[in-house]
């Protein structure tokens, strides 16, 4: 083998590179569920679950759209139930916490969306 | 181009209905084990294969004058003569594609005189996309590494901010997405409409673009249209990375397309052209510097020489060369001493 130290020097940053998804997963924590706590007092949200966890960046971006550029303060599900378009009234009142709720998968998942920069933080019962 | 688009949309479709038939195992951990094994033997193996490779002659690419007398300038970068030197113009070619900024076009034009003449002009397209296509996929993929690490580094969260720094939509555009398709279409669409490019294109050229564009695409989709889970995507693919794989269950079919699309990708990469990536820094060409006046290269594979000195010469055939009476270094009584 020609250059034999240059040549080893490369493989090994190579090997490290290649392999980080490996070791930086050991470095931190380990992560197996989200501990995400459910509203107690309501079992049903807007939409099914599944809609929800998948789609609720965009349903919460068309309300943004309908309550303040559209005027339009209702929404209907899609089993006909009419909903009041509001994040302050509607959606947190059950999801109360920032803490137990948004932040247990957005911080984990490192997805900042500007909810805050208007809305007021729900802090729970405190 | 047919074929290969073709075998990208069979791997895809096969992903799917496995996917949907039960086989999120096999797509989701058995693949990508695989594959990342293959990608990580075969380069290394690829490295120590080149790395035993001689190289016969001294032969660096030069741009520009090479040293020589102290009162001409060199141009220490595109002609270097020093191990540092060869540092610096292989981190400028690897991070900035400098041989590629000097790409010509030629074509042949009419003359004014009358009948036709070729022209070569600076095309400096194919570099602007290929940096914007390399500097996406680097960025794309450190941004990747939320999936791999809890918490999220905060080096990781920048990169995410800076790439959604328009703020638009919800979930945040990443303009790195977008660019990178625009570079990948450049890139094809240049293998496709310059008729003496196409003629040249094979297979193998196709193919990487088309399944680069089908994991971009794939991953764009799951992003902002067929939406994903990511919080299941997380504890599933940490689950791949601490060796502990986690349940498939209610992760969106298109996310194991992606996955198989990515493993694909590894398992071309060590057998392809993609092999450029460790390949630049083992090229002959770019890794020497240019001293073949100050420093004899020896040829590798020469045999060893048989040397036979004047002294041992004179030791062979003294006594007969003081008989013909030819000048000595030694005489013979002197010799024998």
């Amino acid at each position: 083998m020609y250059n034999a130290k240059a040549v080893i020097f490369g493989i090994l940053i190579f090997v490290g590179l290649c392999a980080s998804p490996f070791w930086a997963s050991f470095i931190g924590r380990d992560y197996k569920s989200t501990d995400i706590v459910l509203p107690k007092n309501e079992k049903n949200c807007i939409e099914d679950a599944d809609f929800m966890r998948s789609q609720h960046m965009r349903l919460l971006n068309e309300w943004r759209d309908e309550a303040l550029r559209n005027e339009n303060r209702v929404y209907t599900a899609l089993d006909g139930k009419k909903w009041v378009i509001s994040l302050q009234n509607t959606c947190l009142k059950c999801h109360n916490s920032y803490e137990d709720f948004c932040q247990k998968c957005h911080v984990a998942n490192s997805v900042y969306p500007y909810c805050w920069t208007c809305h007021i933080i729900p802090k729970g019962g405190k | 181009m047919f074929p290969s688009l073709l075998l990208v949309l069979l791997i895809g479709v096969a992903a799917w209905a496995g996917t949907v038939a039960g086989g999120a195992v096999l797509f989701g951990v058995v693949l990508p084990y695989a594959a990342f094994a293959v990608f990580f033997a075969g380069m290394v193996w690829r490295m120590f294969y080149w790395a035993k490779s001689p190289v016969p002659f001294c032969i660096p690419t030069t741009g520009g004058q090479e040293r020589s007398l102290p009162f001409i300038k060199q141009n220490a970068v595109d002609c270097p003569s020093s191990t540092g030197g060869v540092v610096v113009r292989m981190m400028l070619e690897v991070l900035l594609f400098r041989s590629l900024f000097r790409n010509t076009q030629a074509e042949v034009c009419s003359s004014r005189a009358g009948g036709v003449r070729s022209t070569y002009y600076s095309s400096k397209w194919l570099w602007v996309f290929a940096l914007v296509f390399h500097y996406c996929f680097l960025l794309i993929f450190i941004r990747h590494f939320r999936f791999f690490v809890e918490p999220v580094p905060a080096c990781v969260t920048f990169a995410e901010s800076l790439d959604g720094i328009m703020q638009i939509g919800a979930p945040r555009l990443f303009l790195t997405g977008g660019c990178i398709l625009v570079a990948l279409c450049f890139l094809l669409g240049r293998r496709l409409f310059n008729e003496r490019l196409r003629y040249i294109s094979l297979f193998n050229d196709y193919f990487p673009l088309w399944l680069l564009i089908g994991i971009v695409g794939t991953g764009i989709c799951l992003r902002y249209f067929d939406k994903c889970e990511i919080a299941l995507v997380k504890i599933f693919v940490m689950g791949l990375t601490q060796f502990s794989p986690a349940p498939a269950a209610g992760i969106n079919t298109l996310f194991f397309v992606h996955i198989t699309l990515v493993s694909t990708l590894l398992l071309y990469f060590p057998f392809s052209k993609l092999t450029h990536m460790v390949g630049v820094f083992f090229s002959p060409t770019r890794n020497m510097p240019n001293n073949s006046r100050m420093a004899r290269h020896i040829n590798p594979w020469n045999p060893p020489k048989q040397y036979f000195t004047y002294a041992e010469y004179e030791d062979t055939y003294r006594d007969a060369m003081a008989e013909a009476g030819l000048p000595l270094d030694k005489q013979p009584d002197k010799a024998a001493e």
